[in-house]
């Protein structure tokens, strides 16, 4: 092909801003490198600001309502950050004398927990029964180092008989036993959930050696939000390294230069470390999912410079010295690299839509990040290349490789078989948006991590031998200061309790009704008949007042009933249940209170209640940045193409592929968290880049060069197929490392965008060109309207 | 957030008891005295001090908040018979006024040094008298801040006591004494007050849990107590 020499001498408005652009930054290399690196170094110093986030709840924007409810709920009872520390004989049951000595004691430890203010156990559980007219308020278990083992085992049997305990802080097999830390964090330093979980693993290590035939595994909700940093940084100790000596390997294969290879790693490091170092000085806090940015940077940012670099090393290969080569090659490639810059900017900073924080910091680093590698690649990197040596081996254009033949074959078959191509990719394409509704959102934050966050296996454990971790907090309001010792309030809630345990999929559910029923028959002797709700409201008050008098420091009713005994809680504790099932259980609850007490003022929230609708939530909120991305990226596209009928159709190739994207993953995987809010407006920003590259050939190609529509599609295979090709596996891989994130929607979010680029390849060297050949078709039936394009175009 | 008021006060004998317990103090040589000694002869001498009251009588109203700012009032009556050896506690009976549905609820507790305090509980609803027996005294006392042990009997030998240093407070100077009580399910590892020199009036209390970090602090302003958490 000879056309790539001769391709336009005749230069536009673009190409001489391109031209004179680099022409004063190769004349003043030297103050431009001086420049980039000063700028390098100002932003960098921001890194020394980052934050990594301690705290589920980063997920969760202030204006968030669910979690606006949830702190409402918190103001009335307490803060619900714990510790749960299950502990497990190795053999046998908890009845044996040195578990119950291990639990009395780490009970007695784990106030020792940095900003503990409760612990909960089997052992300091308060006992109560009747002698007489006299009340026993005492520990279940007591100086368990005096006690046989028929002694703890009637003691297990009174908590397997206690709804307070059993399912709760005892298994109910006997093989296990729960310590229950409550903490109240004073939230002054980012350093308090540090202390507290080194704390608590520091116990479970000591107690572990101290007792080496116990398992003890340590959850909750503080080591839910240890996890969520642990696997921040766990995805920059393992993603970030092997991403840049991939990358760096990749390069070196693409380019086979060493001063080519230096100046993309240097444009590629300098961009990324230059978006952190912007998140440090914006005050955006690091958590796992925009823990990503450092990647998708890394692989965004390459492509810039690689477009460059291939084309200078083309010009040198046909005989431009390096300088006209450098010139060149800004020429051919300012434009396109400015606007694939620009889509990809769109597409992430589409992001801010959605109502979870680390998205909108993901979009806006990526997009501070992608800015940055393209004034690098236009800056920087020309005026290195001015001055490093570079040379390239010059041979024949002819030998393309078998790449470049394969891509040109399948010009040739679309060419000859467009409408069937069409028809072909079509069909695939119903096919896959069919699958879309079968795909069910699910957030389970166990699920979030994988093996290597050590919250898994515990999480796990507790689940397998203990109790669920999924809680959902409900406020039951009575209507009236003290009226939650009314007999018709106390029924109710009683009622709710017993329907709520009736269910398959709740392992434990604490309401206050246990607590009075109990009351009322230690009142009267621990008669079982009056194991039942008082009669009055004054009975039930005065029992109320008594329990209160008789617990101890730490074991009040305060995180259970609100001050003014208007209202009390009920938490359900829920087996493993996907977000699914747990909307449909939401609705059910609503629906019985509507049907018992209508107009009721009931509320359920909790950690389990906000990621229940953080998919929902999420896709909801970027339908709107969806939108917006779709069609600000279509305007640049026409303004790109300077032309409104090009623009439109490569919406097609754009669009198409997001949809089959999310039709493979429905067929393949079938479930999604709350990832998938974010794949659709990022992939679109960088799938455009490769719908640009073939559409702009072509279209210089059919202008400028005047060759038929089958030439023009040639013609642009030809030129930039294997660029296109190259482009998209750089990117698909970049995007498929974080498949080895070791946090869930990191990974998905990574496999998803790797699929849309792939797919999209696909779409673009196969629909595209068909759509092309078959628009040039129905326009030949009426060739006046292409003329009048054609002049309007130029 | 709890603010303590007091309504009414029947002084019977010579001295008001002000508030939930106060230490007084003189101003002694700090020459080569052991210092717990010390803080022990600081702590007697106000005891001692308040000894002879024989009984008061406190009505209390107290104003609970939460976090979002709700509030909620109980009205009780505080009597206490003073029993003059130092090794037996005092005698204390609290009746509840309102909420009206435990109004005449009636706590009696006989204080102990080192054991369970003895207690009974009238509960009219039931129209009985039960007795509690519990060792529990650290509980927070009808949902304050302050606990059953901050409320009932503050006798010197539940106590061991160290004489800290002599500080400013406020206009006047204060000796601050720590003291660590000895009752073995207390909620507190300790508690240090601050009494000043010129009126003997303890000025502050600051008491810490088990892990021994700072739970709350007291201060003692016109015969109103502010408790106020962190």
């Amino acid at each position: 092909m000879t056309v790539i020499r001769n391709e336009t001498k005749q230069l536009n408005k673009t190409d001489r801003f391109a031209l004179q652009w680099a022409e004063f930054v190769i004349k003043n290399r030297l103050k431009t490198i001086f420049f980039a690196i000063t700028v390098f170094f100002v932003l960098a110093a921001g890194l020394m600001q980052i934050q990594a986030s301690h705290n589920y709840r980063v997920f969760f924007s202030d204006k968030n309502p669910d979690l606006l409810t949830f702190e409402k709920f918190e103001e009335t009872y307490t803060k619900n950050d714990n510790f749960l520390f299950v502990v497990k004989p190795k053999s046998g049951t908890i009845d044996q004398p040195f578990v119950a000595q291990a639990i009395e004691a780490l009970t007695a430890r784990a106030w020792m927990v940095p900003f503990a203010i409760r612990v909960d156990s089997i052992t300091n559980f308060q006992h109560t029964y009747a002698i007489d007219d006299d009340l026993i308020v005492e520990d279940l278990i007591e100086d368990a180092a005096n006690l046989s083992q028929a002694e703890i085992a009637k003691r297990v049997d009174i908590a397997l008989k206690e709804p307070l305990l059993a399912g709760s802080l005892v298994a109910l097999d006997r093989g296990a036993s729960g310590i229950n830390v409550t903490l109240q964090y004073p939230g002054l330093s980012e350093s308090e959930l540090p202390e507290a979980i080194h704390f608590a693993r520091a116990l479970v290590s000591e107690f572990e050696q101290e007792y080496p035939d116990l398992k003890i595994a340590l959850t909750g909700i503080s080591a839910l939000n240890a996890a969520f940093f642990e696997a921040t940084i766990n995805d920059a100790e393992t993603l970030y390294g092997p991403m840049f000596l991939v990358l760096v390997l990749i390069t070196w294969l693409i380019i086979r230069n060493f001063s080519g290879v230096i100046s993309t790693v240097l444009v590629i490091t300098f961009a990324t470390i230059a978006a952190m170092g912007f998140a440090g000085w914006a005050g955006i806090t690091i958590s796992p999912f925009s823990g990503s940015a450092p990647v998708v940077i890394l692989t965004l940012a390459i492509v810039d410079s690689i477009h460059i670099l291939i084309t200078m090393a083309q010009r040198m290969r046909v005989g431009d010295d390096k300088i006209a080569a450098i010139k060149e090659s800004m020429r051919v490639n300012f434009l396109a690299v400015s606007i694939t810059s620009l889509t990809t900017v769109i597409g992430f900073l589409a992001l801010n839509f959605s109502d979870a924080p680390p998205f909108n910091a993901l979009g806006n680093i990526a997009a501070f990040g992608i800015t940055a590698a393209w004034f690098y690649s236009l800056t920087f990197l020309p005026a290195l290349l001015a001055i490093l040596p570079f040379s390239v081996q010059t041979y024949s254009d002819k030998s393309r490789g078998p790449l470049q033949e394969a891509i040109n074959k399948l010009a040739e078959f679309v060419i000859a078989r467009a409408r069937a191509t069409l028809v072909f990719v079509g069909l695939i394409f119903i096919g896959l948006a069919c699958a879309i509704p079968t795909i069910n959102l699910n957030d389970q934050w166990v699920e979030y991590f994988d093996d290597r966050v050590e919250f898994r296996g515990d999480a796990k454990f507790a689940i397998n031998h203990l109790t669920g971790l999924y809680i959902l907090e409900y406020s039951v309001p009575a209507g009236a200061p003290g009226a939650i010792s009314e007999p018709k309030y106390l029924q109710d809630l009683d009622d709710f309790a017993i329907w709520l345990r009736e269910y398959a999929k709740v392992r434990h559910v604490y309401s206050y009704t246990d607590i009075i029923k109990r009351l009322s028959k230690n009142m009267n002797a621990d008669d079982p008949a009056y194991y039942h709700i008082p009669g009055e409201r004054e009975l039930a008050a005065q029992y109320l007042l008594l329990y209160e008098l008789s617990l101890p420091y730490g074991l009040d009713l305060n995180d259970r009933i609100d001050i003014d005994k208007s209202s009390t809680r009920v938490s359900v504790t829920l087996d493993e249940i996907t977000t699914g099932e747990t909307r449909q259980f939401l609705k059910d609850i609503d629906a019985w209170w509507d049907s018992r007490s209508p107009g009721n003022e009931v509320y359920g929230t909790g950690a389990t209640y906000l990621f229940s609708f953080i998919s929902e939530r999420n896709i909801q909120d970027m339908i709107g940045g969806n939108i917006v991305a779709v069609i600000l990226i279509s305007i640049v596209m026409m303004i790109a193409l300077r032309s409104f009928s090009f623009g439109l159709l490569s919406l097609i190739p754009n669009i198409a592929p997001l949809i089959m994207t999310f039709g493979v993953w429905a067929l393949l995987v079938g479930e999604v968290g709350m990832a998938a809010a974010t794949v659709s407006a990022t992939s679109l920003g960088i799938i455009v880049d490769n719908t640009v590259h073939i559409l702009t050939k072509y279209q210089r190609a059919r202008e400028e060069l005047v060759l038929s529509i089958e030439d023009a599609i040639r013609y642009t295979f030809d030129t930039v197929g294997a660029a296109v090709v190259a482009n998209a596996l750089i990117l698909a891989f970049g995007f498929s490392v974080l498949m080895f994130s070791s946090f869930k929607i990191t990974g998905d979010m990574g496999t998803l965008t790797a699929l849309a680029i792939l797919i999209a390849l696909v779409v673009d060297l196969l629909l595209l060109p068909a759509l092309l050949m078959l628009r040039a078709q129905s326009k030949t039936k009426g060739a006046s309207y292409a003329n009048t394009e054609k002049t309007q175009t130029i | 957030m709890l603010i303590l008021k007091k309504h009414k006060q029947f002084n019977l004998n010579h001295r008001i008891l002000t508030g939930a317990f106060m230490l007084v103090s003189f101003a002694l040589p700090v020459v080569a005295e052991d210092l717990d000694q010390k803080g022990f002869d600081i702590a007697a001498r106000s005891d001692r001090s308040d000894r002879g009251f024989n009984n008061s009588r406190v009505e209390l109203e107290m104003v609970l908040k939460n976090a979002s700012g709700a509030e909620s009032r109980r009205v009780l009556e505080q009597s206490t018979l003073e029993l003059p050896d130092e090794s037996v506690g005092d005698k204390n009976l609290i009746v509840f006024f309102s909420p009206a549905d435990i109004e005449s609820t009636a706590l009696l507790s006989y204080a102990k040094i080192l054991d369970p305090d003895d207690q009974w509980l009238y509960l009219p609803a039931l129209k009985r008298v039960k007795r509690i027996s519990s060792k529990n005294k650290s509980g927070p006392f009808v949902g304050s801040e302050f606990a059953f042990e901050d409320i009932t009997g503050q006798e010197l030998e539940k106590y061991e006591y160290t004489w800290l240093r002599e500080e400013a407070c406020g206009e006047l100077t204060c000796d601050v004494v720590e003291r660590r009580p000895l009752y073995k399910d207390s909620g507190y590892t300790r508690q240090i007050g601050w009494v000043d020199q010129t009126d003997y009036q303890a000025r502050k209390i600051e008491y810490y849990d088990r892990k021994g970090s700072l739970l709350k602090t007291q201060l003692f302003e016109d015969y109103q107590l502010y408790d106020d958490k962190y």
